[in-house]
């Protein structure tokens, strides 16, 4: 395509750049704190799993990554679920409302955070909820749903109408054709909006650390803590960060072939 | 201008191709006549495109020469091989003018501004876009993009060749016939050779002089329409051209005649013995009579088609179709009687030809 | 094709409406009663009346807390939007080349904030960070916490890390839509690689364009954790983003009142952005369905 034969070196320095710090943090985390704080080395000298031990042994650690995955597992499903019926609704059907109601869930989806962090405390306080994981899931709601919704509309708008005329004809129920063959179409759809709940849930800090306390809190959380009170001890926290960032890359790596699609919705 | 000579190229995409299969292209040796109209026909897949790309020059192929002429140009780029080429979606630049759409490819050869203005405004003219030279190209109908993507080939005055690759599959029935006959009046105009991919059969026979018909990446037969029609070289040829297309059983030949399970078949000349070999009968030869005349079949459906009906016969197992005329009476035990003129054999699909 | 009308749809949306209102509208609610009222604790409340708005309307803070999103937000587009074009453009179409790209690319994307915070918090550290002792080494003593250029120059180089690749996929997902025949026609037209980036791969990247700008300048505009974790908004107040300055107001100082009126201006303009946004997409929706 008269492309450069030296195009590679775009993407190979811009991947290196991405790389060197998330590197450094990695090979903080297999150092002592001695080594990192009395000489200065690319590579650990003496590499140590000791940081990691340290995690997986203490209860303040690795409860975090429980509370995570609890509460962005929570979201995830809660957030497709809902979105479903709602992004064929959109898909399929004119009603009252339709246009002004889309909007106002994007509005939702493009709120900042940092105004729903008080009125959010009172509110989840109120009911009780503080310090569980189904707050944060619920709260994260308000930027993944609408988020779902579009993304499934996108994938759904793609499908036939004639396939939901004929399995109606064939006396298909709609719950029984939903689930049975609209869904199956759609399956990379719900696997990419599935993707984005997942990784803006894990992301999202602001209000996760609000809501919580001790019971659910998130690792995100617990690290600035930590950092706060013990504050020198790095190679804890650097294997903590490698930790945080395993989850996505395990997520990302199964929908690698769906994220160019993903985007090419251009709905995220 | 002069003509195309194809030696002996072959394409694969791969970097190291192994068996048949991996060829997009096998071997072709032809020539493009200079000022011809070609066609060029086959089903999806038989490696059309890829001898077109090989020809403008955005492939190069794996082996052989491509000469335009007495030039060897296998390794010029396509905009140094005055190739012009007409893809099967609208190749426009949706930002640009309709007249800056045709202005493009002169501006990118840093041709005179003056002459650039003369020529897109002939060219303007000629492909009956002058009242919307100004407008966004983005904003026209498909027949009219495709037509400006005719016109950045034509404008440019040193054109070898167009080449067309199933051009009007976008474009509405009726302006498909617009289209059609446009085309074929710039091509008497300017006299350029044209070599138009298709796999709609009544487009490449209307249309081109010399017909090429090509299946798996082989050349197959390279003829006129009438060839085409009468002796197919290869029984995909015979399938292809031709609704419905032509009957192919499978039968020994020996000598004068053909035996297809019971029955003997007279053939036209004496052929070598084969036991393995098929005969192919245009349902346009095939002639429906009383029982005992013929070959003994059951008639299974007759589908009327306004000018002519097509009987659907079974013989031996075999389905063989007859084309009868819309009042001949049909008998109820009926037998099918073949032209021995107009039998031909074939073997290993290719058509072989009586002993002298 | 039209779609049919049907009122009953709504139950389908149900789901959706009561979920998000229970997290959007009663905290709404809660600000803009927040933002009329005066207290002096005890849960006693005074109306107050628009007072907090013309005070926040008024005060230098807000005004310099803004300015500083608007610029900090046009830098990294400045940034951004480039690189991620050129990153995109020289990515390799096919191959193993692809998924590798895609992976490393998306990574820094599912890196929680705070962690992106720590992890540049850690590199740009003089003592125990590679990129502070490499500079050092240099003769520059790079300082993020006391040098409000270093602090400045830490934040866009940060977001610049994280979130540039948002662009290089959208602009890739762009790119790898056009069809072949395109770059064909052009090489036939004899077009320069110039010619074709400015004819055939810019326009048709326009609709991914415009979503990866609005999408980087509002969440700039909302950027808080990043900048909160490497310089607390600090030296001084020079990386005080308006999230940074609307928590502190809250949590830290528990000025309600101003900071429910504040909290809703800030929304109202991120509303009134989300409305072009939205327009805008519809609109380039509509022209590419009768641009055919």
């Amino acid at each position: 395509m008269g492309r450069a034969r030296f195009s590679w070196i775009v993407p190979t320095l811009y991947i290196i750049f991405l790389l060197l710090p998330i590197y450094w943090l990695v090979n903080m985390s297999f150092k002592t704190n001695q080594e990192i704080l009395s000489i200065f080395t690319l590579w650990p000298q003496n590499p140590t799993l000791a940081n990691y031990r340290v995690i997986f042994t203490d209860p303040a650690w690795y409860n975090g990554y429980i509370n995570s995955i609890i509460y962005v597992v929570l979201n995830t499903v809660i957030s497709v679920a809902v979105a479903l019926p709602a992004a064929y609704a959109f898909s399929r059907y004119r009603f009252l409302g339709d246009k002004h109601l889309f909007f106002w869930l994007l509005t939702n989806r493009m709120a900042p955070p940092a105004v729903f962090v008080l009125p959010f405390f009172q509110l989840y306080s109120a009911f009780g909820l503080i310090d569980t994981h189904i707050a944060v899931a619920i709260a994260h709601c308000l930027f993944n749903v609408p988020l779902a919704v579009w993304i499934l509309e996108g994938f759904m708008s793609g499908v036939p109408k004639e396939i939901d005329e004929t399995a109606y004809i064939d006396g298909y129920s709609f719950p029984r054709f939903f689930t049975k063959i609209f869904m199956p179409l759609i399956a990379s759809g719900i696997g990419v909006a599935a993707f984005f709940c997942f990784m803006f849930s894990w992301v999202e800090l602001l209000i996760a650390r609000t809501l919580t306390t001790t019971d659910a809190k998130p690792i995100a959380a617990t690290m600035t803590r930590t950092v706060s009170a013990s504050g020198l001890d790095w190679g804890v926290l650097a294997a903590a960060g490698v930790l945080t960032i395993i989850p996505g890359a395990l997520v990302i790596y199964f929908v690698r072939n769906y994220i160019a699609k993903g985007f090419a919705l251009g709905r995220v | 201008m002069s003509r195309i000579v194809l030696d002996g190229i072959a394409h694969s995409y791969r970097s190291n191709p192994q068996g048949a299969a991996d060829w997009a292209l096998k071997e072709v040796n032809h020539v493009w006549e200079d000022g011809q109209a070609y066609a060029l026909l086959g089903p999806s897949g038989c490696g059309k495109t890829t001898l077109l790309n090989l020809i403008s020059g955005l492939l190069t192929p794996s082996r052989g020469r491509i000469l335009f002429g007495d030039s060897d140009v296998t390794d010029m780029p396509p905009e140094a091989r005055n190739i012009a080429q007409v893809f099967q979606f609208p190749v426009i630049y949706d930002t640009m003018s309709v007249f800056d759409n045709l202005a493009f490819p002169l501006r990118n050869r840093r041709v005179p501004e003056a002459e650039v203005r003369t020529r897109v405004e002939e060219m303007l003219r000629i492909i009956d876009l002058q009242d919307k030279a100004k407008r966004k190209a983005a904003n026209l109908s498909a027949d009219e993009k495709q037509k400006i993507s005719l016109g950045r080939g034509l404008v440019r005055s040193d054109v070898n060749a167009i080449l067309f690759d199933e051009p009007l599959t976008v474009i509405d029935p009726h302006m498909k016939w617009v289209l059609r006959s446009q085309l074929k009046h710039l091509h008497k105009r300017f006299g350029f050779t044209m070599i138009y991919v298709t796999h709609d059969q009544t487009e490449a026979l209307t249309f081109a002089d010399k017909v090429v018909v090509m299946y798996e990446g082989e050349v197959v037969q390279f003829g006129t329409p009438e060839e085409l029609f009468e002796k197919p070289r290869h029984t995909f040829v015979g399938y292809f051209i031709g609704s419905p297309g032509m009957n192919v059983l499978p039968a020994s030949v020996d000598g004068r005649e053909a035996i297809l399970g019971g029955n003997r078949i007279s053939l036209s000349g004496s052929y070598e013995r084969a036991v393995t070999a098929e005969i192919g009968v245009r349902p346009e030869f095939v002639r429906v009579a009383r029982a005992g005349e013929g070959l003994p079949v059951q008639i299974r459906r007759v589908e009327d088609l306004g000018r002519f009906r097509v009987v659907r016969a079974s013989l031996e197992g075999h389905e063989v179709n007859a084309v009868v005329g819309e009042d001949q009476e049909l008998p109820a035990e009926a037998s099918l009687v073949f032209d021995p003129a107009r039998v031909n054999v074939y073997v290993d699909s290719h058509l072989v030809e009586p002993r002298a | 094709m039209e779609k049919p009308w049907n009122n009953k749809a709504w139950f389908l949306v149900l789901p959706v409406i009561v979920l998000v209102a229970f997290s959007a509208i009663i905290p709404l609610m809660t600000v803009v009663n927040y933002s009329v009222q005066d207290t002096f604790g005890n849960n006693v409340f005074f109306w107050a009346g628009t007072e907090w708005f013309e005070e926040t309307l008024q005060s230098e803070r807000f005004w310099a807390a803004l300015g500083r999103n608007l610029v900090f937000s046009f830098i990294i587009l400045a940034i951004e939007v480039p690189l991620g074009i050129a990153v995109a453009l020289a990515m390799p179409r096919k191959g193993i080349g692809v998924p590798v790209c895609l992976v490393l690319m998306a990574l820094p994307l599912l890196i929680p904030w705070n962690v992106v915070g720590t992890i540049w918090q850690v590199f740009g550290r003089i003592d125990i960070g590679l990129l502070g002792r490499v500079l050092a080494d240099f003769g520059i003593y790079y300082n993020y916490t006391q040098n409000p250029l270093h602090a400045w120059i830490t934040v866009i180089v940060m977001d610049v890390w994280h979130w540039t690749s948002l662009v290089v996929l959208l602009c890739y997902a762009g790119l790898v839509s056009i069809p072949d025949a395109y770059y064909q026609a052009a090489r036939i037209d004899g077009a320069s690689r110039w010619a074709v980036f400015r004819y055939i791969q810019l326009p048709k990247l326009k609709h991914v364009l415009l979503i990866a700008v609005l999408l980087r300048f509002m969440d700039s505009f909302m950027i808080y954790t990043e900048p909160f974790v490497v310089t607390g908004g600090g030296p001084g107040n020079t990386t005080t983003f308006l999230s940074i300055d609307l928590v502190k107001m809250a949590i830290g100082q528990f000025d309600l009142g101003p900071a429910a009126a504040m909290s809703i201006i800030y929304f109202l303009i991120i509303l009134a952005l989300s409305y072009v946004f939205y327009t805008v997409m519809t609109q380039t929706g509509r022209d590419r369905e009768t641009g055919r």
